[in-house]
């Protein structure tokens, strides 16, 4: 990774809902960004420019909201600037937003990902006629589910597996304030018994659909080590992308995203991924998308992803490589944010700072974020250490 | 540069006050409206390339056209005109047949809002055409859902004669053909990959 050190400063998110009836959009994002300033200690007027993202616009049918937000967001007369990458938008927003700092353009950047879900309804938003096919795809469950149905078969995954990382998922929100499905009374028999959506999806292996947005600032070295709290730094940062359908495309371990993670370690120095990354908030609206990912990214071998989470490995509580302690995309899904939220996470657990699902000592965190038809693919690597 | 001012910053004897608001007395005690939801509807003419018309008339008479690629051979369907990956012109049109085998599927348990031709559990899934080397969304019907298997084979069931139009509905679903499995290592885009190696490797393979 070349030129500029780069640090995350703050980080602020709202409380995820199904309906945040109490704020607009406007409010949603400032109330994000607010608690992102005063996590790093500064104000409107340190910040040089503004990074947001969201999901497509027709989801909520407002067309280049963040037009109307550059009041909410104190960038009247500064650079405000939007991504559009599906699902790993939030991801891709905060690496463009670190790319303005690493090529030395700004000093501190605010980058925000959000989604008002209550205003909109994605599902059906994902499945409009088009005229060279059948309309039968009901939403991204139907998308995903044959993708998983594909791992299921190659991989001989035990058929729970799925419900084991649902399970877990649900537990490591109880221990985050913000998250939105705080299920205390959740069994795994509640989750295995729950009514399949999308075979082999059951309801409960599902993300929920949700409002909130999620900010940070990020900062140059110096304003890293200006900054009155401890700050994370960024080690490595990839993107890569590829076509949804193509002949020989391995659905299952999509090549932009080994790519991707191939990138993202050598920047970061890393060889032994499974040894030398403490912590993983990774992007998993299914729940099969976790022992997916973990062999894509390289934490365990093709088709034995399924053990780490049958063994435990991936929990808080006594794993040795703790996945999603945030409860993930499976506990709060606004879109828009669920990508940075990712991110943001990472930064927490390298800063300390992630409260009731901080990872002891973790001095280095994988965020990882994925969209579209498995095909969009942002990744960045935090440290305690400057690189 | 100056801030921007925050509006619950603002000290509240600061802020402008007109004159009261005076409500008529038959809605002064109503709750206030904070959200409407309303329907809305948008419908736009869709005008297909030179591929797509032939892919879509071609469907009248029952047949299915793909693609082929000048470069490695692969056949595309639905055609686009193009070798997206190459980012070459591929204007052979392929006629392919309607038998094929399932890449991978779901059986979906949520209802469409409005498609009451279509009751759950469905099966959807990726057709692959012998013939063609990416697959397609179709619905599979003609046996329990719980039979459908990744690698089993399919063949298209057409709408009567006098229904059909210029429309890749015409297809009602694809049905079993009772023929044995394509092996799940060979199924849906891994046979690509199989063929590549076959031939001595591609550059991809």
């Amino acid at each position: 990774m070349g030129g500029e050190r780069t640090a995350v400063l703050g980080v602020g998110q709202t409380h995820y809902r199904s309906t945040r009836g109490d704020v607009s959009m406007a409010g949603l994002v400032r109330e994000a960004a607010m608690r992102a300033l005063e996590d790093a200690g500064l104000g409107w007027s340190d910040i040089d420019a503004v990074v947001i993202g969201k999901a497509p616009d027709f989801f909520e049918g407002l067309m280049m909201p963040e037009l109307y937000l550059a009041d909410a967001l104190g960038c009247v007369g500064k650079p405000i600037l939007r991504v559009h990458t599906a699902g790993s938008v939030g991801g891709s927003t905060a690496l463009v937003a670190a790319s303005l700092i690493q090529g030395r353009i700004h000093r501190r950047v605010l980058t925000l990902g959000f989604e008002k879900q209550s205003e909109s309804n994605a599902t059906w938003a994902l499945s409009l006629p088009q005229p060279f096919s059948v309309s039968i795809n009901a939403g991204a469950g139907g998308y995903f589910s044959p993708i998983i149905r594909q791992y299921m078969a190659r991989s001989g995954a035990p058929e729970l597996v799925g419900c084991m990382v649902a399970f877990k998922d649900r537990q490591h929100a109880l221990s985050n304030p913000y998250a939105h499905l705080r299920q205390h009374d959740l069994t795994f028999d509640q989750v295995v018994e729950a009514p399949m959506l999308w075979d082999p999806i059951r309801f409960s292996e599902t993300c929920p659909s949700s409002d909130g947005a999620c900010a940070m600032v990020l900062g140059d070295e110096a304003a890293g080590d200006a900054s009155p709290g401890k700050v994370a730094w960024v080690h490595g940062t990839a993107m890569r992308s590829e076509a949804n359908n193509f002949p020989g495309r391995d659905e299952v371990n999509p090549q932009a995203s080994r790519d991707c993670a191939v990138d993202l370690f050598r920047q970061a120095g890393i060889t032994d991924p499974r040894r030398e990354i403490d912590v993983v908030e990774m992007y998993v609206p299914f729940s099969w998308f976790e022992p997916i990912w973990l062999e894509s990214l390289g934490f365990a071998e093709r088709d034995r992803g399924w053990r780490m989470v049958e063994e435990g490995a991936t929990r808080l509580d006594g794993g040795d490589l703790p996945v999603n302690c945030s409860g993930g995309v499976l506990s709060s899904n606004p879109i828009g944010a669920s990508g940075m939220i990712r991110f943001a996470e990472a930064a927490l657990q390298v800063r300390g700072m992630a409260g009731e699902h901080q990872v002891d000592g973790a001095r280095v965190a994988l965020g990882h974020a994925y969209g579209g038809g498995a095909q969009y693919f942002a990744m960045w690597v935090v440290g305690a250490d400057k690189p | 540069m100056t801030d921007t001012p925050v509006p619950h910053e603002v000290p509240a004897d600061q802020v402008a006050e007109g004159p009261p608001i005076q409500l008529p007395p038959s809605i002064s005690d109503v709750e206030p409206v904070l959200s409407v939801r309303t329907p809305i509807r948008l419908e736009y003419d869709f005008i297909p390339s030179a591929a797509a018309q032939q892919y879509l008339r071609a469907y009248a008479s029952k047949r299915i056209l793909g693609n082929r690629s000048p470069v490695d051979g692969a056949v595309f369907v639905p055609p686009r005109g193009v070798d997206p990956r190459n980012g070459v012109v591929a204007d052979e049109m392929v006629d392919l047949v309607d038998t094929g085998h399932v890449g991978s599927f779901c059986i979906t348990h949520l209802p469409i809002p409005g498609r009451k031709d279509l009751p759950v559990p469905y099966v959807s899934a990726w057709i692959h055409l012998d013939g063609a080397d990416i697959g397609f969304l179709g619905l599979v019907a003609g046996c329990a859902a719980a039979d459908v298997r990744i690698g089993m084979r399919v063949r298209a069931v057409w709408k009567p004669d006098a229904e059909l139009g210029a429309t890749a509905e015409n297809v009602l679903h694809w049905e079993p053909t009772g023929q044995p499995d394509v092996p799940i290592d060979e199924a849906g885009n891994r046979a690509w990959a199989l063929k590549q190696s076959a031939a001595g490797g591609g550059e991809d393979a």
